[in-house]
Parts: C-alpha cells; structure tokens; sequence
C-alpha cells in the first residue's frame, strides 16, 4: 500500500498540484478536499462543489479545525451547476432528489438525444450530515455509536473498519474467538445484502416474482440477524477492542438451519432468471462498464469484478481470521448488469461457504480486550470489505482517546463516477437496473 | 414461464398478521425504568448514552424515547439493576390533531377520509438507510402492508401521508418543503426513527444537520427505533388509522 502526501508550506499558497489529470479517479476525492478545507488541487478539470451544496455560504470551510460546529451558518443561495449537453434536438430530464420509490435522494440530469442518454451528471450529498466533523473530540469508544450509524446496510463494514483502525493504533491483537465472531456478521451482512440486491435487481424491470422472492428470502435472514444481535442490520456487536455477544449452539444451530432452507430456494429463484430470454434480454449488454475504465476509476467491490479486476480486500491485505478461511474470488469479464448480478449469485455460495466455515472453525476464549491509551495525533488505516466493496477508514485520533479526525470511505465513493459511464449510450429506462446492479448505498458516500 | 407458476405455487402464502412473529430473546426495544429502582443518582447512565437520551429528574432516570438507540449500554452499565432492556417495539406515539382525543371535526374527518385506504410517499432526508429498508421491507410478502389497505405511492400528489425518515439535512431542507407543500390536504406525517424524532441527538450538533422533523413541518405519528422494525412501523400506522 502506497499513501500518497501533499505537504503545505506554512505560511504559502492554500493549494497542491492536483493528481487528477493522471488518475482520474481522484477526481471526487480532489473536490472534496476543496469543499471541506479549501485547499485548491492546481489542474483539477471540474473544481464543481461535491459534498457542500448552493446553500452553505462561500468560504466556510468545516473540516478546518477553526470551524467551530456551533456557529450558526446563514443559508445562501448561491449556484449548483450541472454538467449538460446541449444542442440541436438534446433535451434534459431532471430526476429526483425525492424518487418514484422507497430509495435514497440523488438528483440526476440525463441529457438525452431521443431515448437515449449522451450524458449522465449526478447530485448527492441530500444526506449529508457531517458525521467526520460532529464526532471530532469526542471519545473513540463513544464516537463508535455514530460511526456505526453512517449506512443502516454497511453497519458491519463501517463498525469494522473503524474498529480496526483503532486497534491498529493501539496495537492490540483480538481474541481468535473475537475475530471469529465480527467475520461471521461480516458475512451475515455481505449475505443479507446480496439475496436482497438480487431480488431488487428485478425491480428495475417490473419482474414482480423475483423481487417478492428476494424480498422474502432476505427477511428470513433479517430474522437471524436479529436473533443472533438482538438488531436486524447487526447493530451492537462489533465494538472497539472485540465484540458484545457470544453466540451459543442453539444460534449456531438457527443459522446453519436457515442457511440449508435459504440455498435450495435461492438456487430456484436464479433458475427463474437463467432461463429466462425476456430477463436476459434486458440485463445482458446494459450498463456497460470497460475493464480500463473500472481501473482508472479505482471501481472496488461487485461493480469491479464484474468488470474483470480481480480484487477483494479480504484476501488481498487480510484482516481478522480471513487468511485461515478459503474462498475464491468470483471475476467476470462483460462489465454488464449481468456480470454484476452473476458475480453476487456467485458471492451468495461462497459466503455461505464462508459461514459454514466459521461457524465449524469458531475458537474459544474471550470476547474483548480494553483498548489502552493511544498515543495521541497518530493516524492509520482500518479497511473491510463490505457487501459493496472495499471500504476504510482513516483515523487520526486525540488527546485522552478521543476522535481527531476521521475519513470514511465507502466502497459506493469511488463507485459513484462509474455510473455515470455506465448510462450513457443506454435508454432511460435502463438507468433503474444500471442503478440498482451497482446498488450504492447514498448515506455511505453522504455521511 | 411454467417454472415461475411452479415457483409461485410451491412457495404458498408467506404472509403473515403483523403481530404474530414475536421478537427473538436478544432483540433489543424499549428501555424501561424498573418499578422500585435503588437510583443513587450516579450519572453513569447519563453520561454513557451515546445519543444523551437520559436526563436524572426526581432521584431516578428519564429516558427520551424518542432519541433512544435501543444499545443497551445504560443498561450494562447501571450498577444498581433501575433499568431493563425489553423487546417492547410498540413506540409510536401521535401528535398534532391526531393526539387529539375530544373528538375534533378535523381528527374526524382525517380518520373519515384516510382511514380505510392510505397512500404513502417516502421523503428521506438525511436518514442511514436503515430505516429506509425497512420501510421496504413492509412492503414484502412476510408483512404485505397493501392487506391493510395501505400502499406507496411514487408522488407526492397522489399521497394522504409523509413517511420522513432522517435528521432534517441542511442539503434536504427544501426538499422536505417542496415535498410537504406538494401533498393534497388532508395530510399526515409521519416521522420514522430517532434521527427523524430527535434531530441532531444521534449525531450530535453539526453544521449539516437542522433539527428534528416536527421543526419544519408539523408531524402527527412519531415513531421511534434505530432502525425501527418493519411492525414498528405497522403499529404506528395502525394506530393513527384508530384501527388498533
């Protein structure tokens, strides 16, 4: 792993020469950091505000230290603009922020040229709600309640990550059966997430059958969620030095059980697509994403194995007890819908492997291990891989254990800009199942 | 085709009343009080509450229910045994002119006109997804709200209730206002989960986030959890339709 550092001088210009010209993917990441601190990437191509909209007053900055959380901000009015093609015949469609279903708010511009889109440009942030700055001083093990509450459906992977950074910097190692325990509602989650996308998937073409089957399927899981956390999105397990509940043969024995029921009737719902003309019709040859383009994106997760990059970081830079479980990495090489439905068909066995083999190797021991006092203003990583992809965590903490900054990055960030590669060149109507093949989560890439 | 009909058939009828499936030993609900609690008034509940839900008044602690995450740490970490952790999800409480019991023309006719069939348009404006997807799950086979005459609807126009989840973002505000402005009266809304009923307590004052729902636009059933369960959510429905 290579960290890439920009040094200020002191009393010099607020700006660093910009690294997005030869990565593209830094492009977000370069925005933001102009957002946030003000300080200007030189040669950056689309200096556009990303996180902070028309409404926050130029020249606030709120992650610089003297920004003051309690000082009240005036609304302003100023411009957002959207990028958009014009020309003889283009029109543009305005969707969202508020949508048609029960999803999260993004607003999008669609520049079309008849039913086709020529261009895609996205608005996001609705759900912003600077977290990274609202936990600032506080402390690490208390912080740990909002971090958790970033995504409902990355609960795990934000817990996780976070959790690793700080004992990371603490230099703490965790009990076996503790690793165990967090791989196991890692997995729990990767495996709710990906029956339930699967089922979503077909929302975005009215297969009703598929979509109740999926909704089903990921309600039964939900349930052992629940049963094994007391919480259905996992909430309360993983903590800071371990995790909060053990887990006895009774549960073991309930997911085992709901796992023999959940194979053979997910297998019969895939069925209902394999052989399916009028499904593959629409899932085959849309929402294409290059393998070149994935790459220069830094695309992780689903969307990047389904475009032929072979990368998970469970087996790439191992955490907890990944390197003493087998599982293969599922890669396909279309970069459709289809390729990222089949790469998540084939994660749903593999995991279920994974659960089955954690549950058979679960250690005993204890469950916890008190985090000791970190030295303060030290910084490093925590990463996972979460249903979506990668996503890490970068921590800087404190005096006396508390948050001095932190920097979550979702596996939906870097996801995000592929999308809008993914449409262009598709109609309208596709965009829904280009969406939803990704499925990004909105509060992961807001916080 | 003939396999989706075999797979239809053979998979029956899953649905089930909303209160039958009782809450698994561990789940985690309503934080209550004990009766006889020995309070010694030492504040580590207060201070261990990652949402500041419990205030001291009177000897003995108060939660906010509206703000409680339902973690439990108060209740590890009370060394006197004043709290307990039940699987109690039936929270939701009314406010506006439903809360009004004397029998008003307006909690009449919104009853009268609502009550037997109700559209409901999602606005969310700042909230973790969570309760979003569960939301979506109500709507599945296992809980099937539509059997109660309920359903969503894609806009605000043809919609008789809000369901607001999220703290009010700064980026949401007009949204939520638009949104509010573009439902026909009579109209309900409902506010689902802490962020949505307490504001800025789950993650604390910040620049981005305004304040709780009812400070923008009035609301009528709360519904508290983080996230709340999907029968959370058919609960407070049911009780704002009097059909409890």
């Amino acid at each position: 792993m290579q960290v890439i550092k920009a040094v200020l001088k002191e009393k010099g210009k607020l700006e660093f020469p910009s690294i997005t010209p030869k990565i593209s993917g830094a492009a977000w990441y370069e925005r933001e950091i102009y957002d946030m601190y003000g300080l200007k990437p030189v040669g950056h191509p689309d200096l556009r505000s990303l996180a902070l909209h028309e409404n926050l007053p130029q020249g606030i900055f709120p992650l610089r230290k003297d920004f003051n959380n309690k000082t009240p901000v005036p609304t302003a009015k100023k411009e957002f603009p959207m990028a958009g093609v014009e020309g003889e015949g283009v029109f543009q469609v305005p969707v969202g922020p508020i949508h048609a279903g029960i999803i999260e708010p993004g607003h999008f511009i669609f520049s079309q040229a008849g039913e086709d889109i020529i261009r895609l440009d996205a608005k996001l942030f609705f759900l912003h709600r600077g977290i990274e700055k609202a936990i600032e001083g506080a402390p690490i093990e208390r912080a740990f309640y909002q971090v958790e509450r970033i995504s409902g459906i990355c609960t795990v992977a934000h817990s996780l990550s976070y959790c690793q950074a700080i004992e990371n910097l603490a230099g703490v190692t965790l009990p076996p059966r503790a690793q165990y325990l967090r791989a196991l509602v890692g997995e729990m989650e990767r495996l709710y997430n990906h029956v339930g996308d699967i089922g979503n998937l077909c929302a975005g073409m009215g297969f009703a059958v598929g979509i109740m089957a999926g909704a089903r399927l990921k309600e039964d899981i939900m349930r052992v969620n629940e049963s094994l956390t007391g919480h259905r999105f996992l909430r309360g397990m993983v903590v800071p030095g371990g995790v909060r509940l053990d887990i006895n043969d009774q549960l073991s024995a309930e997911i085992r059980s709901m796992l023999d029921k959940l194979i053979p009737d997910f297998n019969e719902m895939i069925e209902l697509f394999r052989g399916n003309d009028a499904f593959l019709n629409r899932v085959e040859t849309t929402g294409i994403v290059p393998r070149q383009v994935a790459l220069d994106l830094g695309v992780v997760g689903v969307g990047a194995r389904a475009s032929g990059v072979d990368v998970d970081i469970r087996r790439d830079f191992p955490y907890g007890c990944y390197s003493a479980l087998k599982f293969d990495v599922p890669v396909y090489t279309s970069g459709d819908c289809a390729a990222r439905l089949w790469v998540r068909v084939d994660e749903v066995a593999q995991t279920v492997n994974l659960i089955r083999q954690i549950l058979a190797k679960m250690p005993q021991g204890p469950l916890k291990v008190a985090i000791p006092a970190i030295k303060p203003y030290s910084s490093g990583f925590g990463w996972c891989e979460s249903p979506q992809g990668n996503n890490i965590h970068w921590l800087m903490v404190g005096e006396n254990n508390t948050v001095y900054r932190l920097y979550a990055r979702a596996a939906a960030y870097p996801n995000w800009p592929a999308l809008t590669v993914a449409a262009p060149g598709n109609i309208i109507p596709d965009f829904p199942l280009i969406n939803k093949s990704y499925e990004l989560s909105y509060a992961c890439v807001d916080r | 085709m003939l396999k989706v009909w075999k797979k239809v058939i053979a998979t029956g009828n899953v649905t089930k009343p909303w209160e039958k499936s009782v809450p698994p030993e561990r789940s985690r609900g309503e934080v209550v009080v004990e009766q006889n609690a020995a309070c010694k008034g030492c504040n580590i509940c207060v201070n261990v509450c990652p949402t500041k839900a419990i205030k001291l008044y009177d000897g003995s602690p108060m939660i906010n229910q509206k703000a409680c995450v339902f973690c439990g740490l108060c209740v590890e970490s009370c060394q006197d045994g004043c709290l307990k952790q039940t699987s109690n999800y039936k929270l939701a409480t009314l406010g506006g002119s439903l809360a009004d019991n004397t029998g008003s023309e307006l909690n009449n006719k919104i009853r009268r006109v609502l009550g037997r069939s109700l559209h409901i348009r999602h606005v969310d404006i700042g909230s973790c997804n969570g309760c979003d997807f569960e939301m979506n799950h109500v709507c599945n086979p296992v809980y099937d709200i539509q059997q109660y005459g309920i359903d969503f609807v894609a806009s605000p126009r043809h919609a008789d209730l809000l369901m607001v989840t999220g703290p009010v973002t700064r980026n949401s505000t007009q949204a939520l206002l638009m949104t509010y402005e573009a439902t026909p009266t009579p109209k309900l809304v409902m506010a689902l989960g802490a962020c949505a009923c307490s504001g800025d307590q789950i993650f604390g004052e910040s620049y981005a986030i305004r304040g709780a729902v009812d400070a923008f636009v009035p609301v009528d059933i709360y519904v508290p959890g983080c996230p709340l369960r999907p029968q959370a959510i058919i609960h407070g429905l049911m009780l704002a339709l009097d059909r409890m």
